[in-house]
């Protein structure tokens, strides 16, 4: 079954979905769309160090994003300016991680599969990394859930109830690293943003509770991976932007929805 | 009993202090209201005592295991995020639907467990909040300006149905409030603060204080008559109980001595 590169791709897919869904709800609901993006774009130098070290992709990538993301929460916590902050970390980056893979000689690279992803590129060690890397933001935000809620509602009830707050954001920090190291290879270092924040906001309209909003997310991740790679696959589109575009479209869907809804 | 207690508090955000050498204690079941203006640190006194800032020097100490139901100043839910009242009130520990539905009645919000958030009217938000703090069965209640946004009807019942909830659950109460004739007349004590702690004592000492009337001029003789007034109406509102004042007066002998 693994051996047909649809399936892998199918799978990697669904992986990232799983992590990337149920995160991306807490991206949307604390407003943290912008720190993802950056952090997401800042990965590219993991991938330069990577390549120019010869270590695996998915170890520096993780270890850049997490230094990235753990700077400017730690900057934000110290009261800078988190927005100037987020484009001068993301963007020097980003500059940085495509200057420094141009300095390293005798690998040719693709950096399109970098920045937009190669999900019909996926081995099956990938798919190791990718669901195990998943499977563990997953099990962080089920064990966090109740704590992570309060401290998105807000940080003064979450302190009174014996939370702290500035865990659980650091908690959404390592997640969000996490994702971005498991979908660089899926969907990119350009769009990793869009799996997070798309399903989510999609799902926003129709659901009524947390818990649903963030299953919905991930049935609609699902769907989108599912529907794009076949998309992708028949009229020989790139893969990580074609399922981008399907969730886009539920997104309109589900909005187009909610909106005759109301107008009824 | 004391079930928290500043010594030397100071609180300082970057350079500036907002809190010097605060020394306040709230004991086992009364009503303690701070007042102040606005920039005062009112609402840093009530962040250092539920622990959302550190102090800067001195300390805080609270009763071991200490319950704190705590009703925010304001809350703001983003729209993005869909969240019923009855979910709302699942946080942080999921509740029985039976034990969420009495905390609703007991805040008078009944049937409204399945709305969303975003869909009530102030007045039933700050019950929900408060709903809310007693389900967490408090040792001590803490309220931080919240009647913000009621009208003055809204903010009179809401604290009408603080001082009935402190005689059911026989919790401590800290209100922090602009309201100063309504809040006033509910408390044992009024600390008065602006930067540090001005005066303090039972409602009348505060309000014929120096101190308290250089910070708010003229207009507390008109509170000190309303908090005289509250308890010489008749109740032709269909209200049945007595005022009981012997705790009170044990309090202003408290505050006479302090």
């Amino acid at each position: 079954m693994l051996d047909d590169f649809m399936m892998r791709a199918l799978l990697a897919g669904l992986g990232v979905v799983i992590a990337a869904a149920p995160l991306g709800c807490f991206v949307v609901w604390r407003r943290m769309a912008y720190f993802s993006d950056a952090t997401s774009h800042a990965s590219i130098l993991g991938v330069a160090l990577a390549l120019g070290f010869s270590v695996p992709i998915f170890g520096s990538v993780l270890v850049v994003a997490l230094l990235v993301a753990l700077l400017v929460w730690f900057a934000s916590d110290k009261g800078h300016s988190v927005d100037t902050m987020l484009g001068v970390v993301a963007h020097s980056a980003l500059a940085f991680g495509l200057v420094a893979v141009a300095f390293i000689d005798g690998v040719r690279i693709d950096l399109m599969a970098y920045l937009f992803g190669e999900i019909l590129a996926v081995s099956k060690t990938d798919l190791l990394w990718i669901w195990g890397g998943a499977l563990l933001v997953l099990a962080l935000l089920a064990w966090r859930w109740s704590a992570l809620l309060t401290a998105t509602l807000n940080r003064d009830l979450a302190y009174a109830s014996g939370i702290d707050p500035r865990r659980e954001q650091l908690i959404l920090t390592i997640a969000l690293a996490l994702v971005v190291a498991v979908a660089i290879k899926v969907v990119g270092a350009l769009l990793i943003g869009a799996m997070l924040i798309i399903p989510a906001a999609a799902a926003r309209p129709l659901t009524k509770t947390p818990e649903l909003m963030a299953v919905g997310a991930t049935l609609i991740g699902a769907a989108s991976m599912a529907a794009g790679l076949r998309v992708a696959f028949i009229y020989d589109t790139p893969a990580g932007p074609t399922i981008v575009c399907t969730a886009a479209l539920f997104f309109l869907i589900s909005n187009g929805i909610s909106w005759v809804r109301q107008a009824a | 009993m004391r079930l928290i207690e500043t010594s030397g508090l100071t609180v300082r955000y970057g350079r500036k202090d907002a809190l010097v050498d605060v020394d306040f204690h709230i004991d086992r079941g009364e009503i303690v209201t701070l007042v102040g203006p606005n920039g005062s640190g009112k609402s840093s006194l009530v962040r250092a005592l539920v622990g959302a800032i550190p102090p800067f020097k001195g300390n805080v100490k609270r009763k071991n295991g200490l319950r704190i139901g705590y009703v925010p100043q304001k809350l703001h839910i983003d729209p993005t995020l869909p969240i019923s009242v009855k979910r709302f009130l699942g946080l942080p520990k999921r509740k029985p639907s039976a034990t969420i539905e009495a905390a609703l009645a007991s805040a008078d919000v009944a049937h409204i467990g399945d709305s969303q958030m975003t869909n009530l009217s102030g007045g039933q938000f700050q019950r929900v909040l408060l709903a809310r703090a007693l389900l967490e069965n408090p040792d001590l209640l803490l309220l931080d300006e919240a009647t913000q946004g009621l009208d003055q009807p809204g903010a009179a019942a809401f604290y009408r149905k603080i001082e009935d909830v402190r005689t059911e659950l026989g919790c401590a109460v800290l209100m922090v409030s602009h309201d100063l004739h309504v809040v006033m007349s509910a408390s044992d004590r009024v600390v008065c603060v602006n930067g540090h702690v001005c005066c303090h004592g039972t409602p009348d000492i505060v309000a014929s204080a120096p101190e308290y009337r250089a910070l708010f001029g003229s207009g507390t003789g008109g509170a000190l008559a309303l908090y005289r007034h509250q308890h010489t109406h008749s109740h032709d509102d269909g209200c049945d109980h007595d005022h009981d004042h012997s705790q009170a007066n044990s309090a202003e002998k408290e505050g006479a001595d302090a």
